[in-house]
């Protein structure tokens, strides 16, 4: 499915969309850092949670967490909520 | 330098007198510390996070030419079950091991916790013995004292003649030391104040602001503490507060310690106004270098060439660098974005670079050709 890269994130992929696979958002994941490694720990800590500024989107509606599950065709968004200076 | 937004060199030429500019590497990453490995060196390791996404840590062997990510950063391990675990916020000090032990890394990070890599910095695992030790909670408050910017860990030092005998700061928490690589750590903050705390004489809970083994005589120790300038020789026990040689209306709050390379009894801080509601900035808006020759029984001001006047400096703790010259030049960086240099030890400073980002940390290398 296809997935949309914040700009703080493009220094990994290199593409503003990019395509990767998984039943759930956390298999997701796992295959995006598969495809570009480190990609991961930049958004998901080391306890796997979401970093506090990352918001990832399903369809348009925000996921819970790394198990929310995923369809083929789902619309995946991962987002930076920017803030400081 | 490691500054907020990113990473800079300065190229010197022979006689430091000529500066140019590279950068920024990395843009509007926050970079907290840039050390090049003196046992190659080659090996450049730079620990950044953005405001937004994860730290990381990236690593170059060209001089900044190119950059890889590491393969592991730091990071805790997960946590069983629904047990709460540890976020690494953020890789605040890099120290390259002793000569003996070549790649070999550690790094202090936010909370403070120890991690060590024995790859030239790629992957990097916990030091358990620091980390799960019984203590961590009590020593570290749970990893949150309420410092601005996170609680830290600082200052690791590597004793030379032993890998396996480490000194580390916490902010805060104080001093600690181990003889065994890591396995175990104990308090070593005697004689240091903590007027903080509501006990007059605390095993721990101190706030080292940057504790310096020298190489050379690496029995002495120089610490810069939130409540002034001590020395400790060992195996004494007992921190002594030289600080109380300086002048009594500059004080000696600040945060830096620099070295001289070849004379153990020759230090350099930059004093910061520690009254009041501390602002930290340079007493009076006349910022100076203090030197002592003497192992702190005397301090000399070193202001040639700084403002006289209406500078509100504030340098920190990683921000001040010495380089092996003869004569040595000393370096420092502020946070209002100048990097200050001296050729002759201090005795005349001129400003090498200005309009940067709020500077980190400095580090001072003299590379062949």
């Amino acid at each position: 499915m296809r997935v949309a890269i914040p700009s703080p994130l493009r220094s990994y992929t290199r593409a503003s969309e990019v395509e990767a696979d998984g039943a759930t958002v956390g298999e997701l994941l796992a295959d995006l850092d598969r495809r570009f490694p480190g990609i991961r720990f930049r958004m998901i800590d080391e306890q796997d949670g979401i970093r506090p500024h990352v918001r990832i989107f399903v369809n348009r509606q925000r996921a819970a967490g790394l198990d929310e599950t995923l369809a083929p065709g789902d619309e995946v968004q991962i987002l930076q909520a920017l803030s400081g200076g | 330098m490691g500054t907020r937004k990113g990473i800079f060199l300065l190229h010197g030429d022979a006689e430091r007198r000529q500066w140019s500019l590279d950068g920024p590497h990395f843009l509007g990453h926050i970079a907290y510390h840039v050390v090049l490995d003196p046992r190659d060196d080659r090996t450049l390791l730079a620990a950044t996070k953005t405001g937004h996404l994860g730290p990381t840590l990236f690593r170059s062997s060209d001089l900044a030419k190119s950059w890889s990510e590491a393969t592991r950063p730091p990071a805790f391990p997960k946590a069983a079950g629904e047990e709460a675990g540890r976020v690494v916020d953020h890789v605040f000090w890099l120290e390259p091991a002793s000569a003996d032990e070549a790649d070999v890394w550690y790094a202090g990070t936010s909370p403070p916790a120890l991690f060590r890599s024995e790859d030239a910095g790629d992957t990097w695992e916990p030091v358990s013995g620091w980390n799960e030790h019984p203590m961590w909670g009590r020593w570290t408050q749970d990893g949150d004292d309420g410092a601005p910017g996170g609680s830290l860990l600082h200052s690791i030092n590597v004793d030379p003649r032993d890998p396996r005998h480490l000194y580390i700061g916490l902010s805060g928490g104080g001093v600690f030391e181990s003889t065994d690589g890591g396995a175990d750590w104990r308090p070593l903050n005697r004689g240091c104040e903590a007027n903080f705390q509501p006990e007059p004489d605390p095993e721990y809970g101190h706030d080292p602001h940057c504790v310096r083994l020298h190489p050379l005589a690496p029995d002495v120790l120089w610490q810069q503490n939130h409540c002034g300038i001590y020395r400790l020789e060992r195996p004494g026990e007992v921190w002594e507060r030289v600080g109380n040689a300086m002048p009594r209306e500059v004080g000696d709050i600040g945060f830096p310690v620099g070295l001289h390379p070849r004379d153990p009894d020759t230090v350099w801080v930059f004093p910061m106004d520690g009254t009041d509601v501390w602002p930290r900035t340079s007493p009076d808006g006349r910022p100076a270098v203090y030197v002592t020759r003497d192992a702190g029984h005397s301090w000399q001001r070193r202001d040639a060439g700084l403002p006289r006047e209406n500078a509100w400096l504030t340098v920190l703790r990683q921000a001040m660098a010495v380089d092996a010259h003869d004569p040595v030049g000393v370096y420092f960086g502020t946070t209002s974005g100048e990097l200050w240099a001296s050729v002759d030890e201090g005795e005349a400073w001129s400003c090498v670079a200005s309009h940067l980002p709020h500077v980190f940390s400095v580090e001072a290398v003299e590379l062949e050709g």
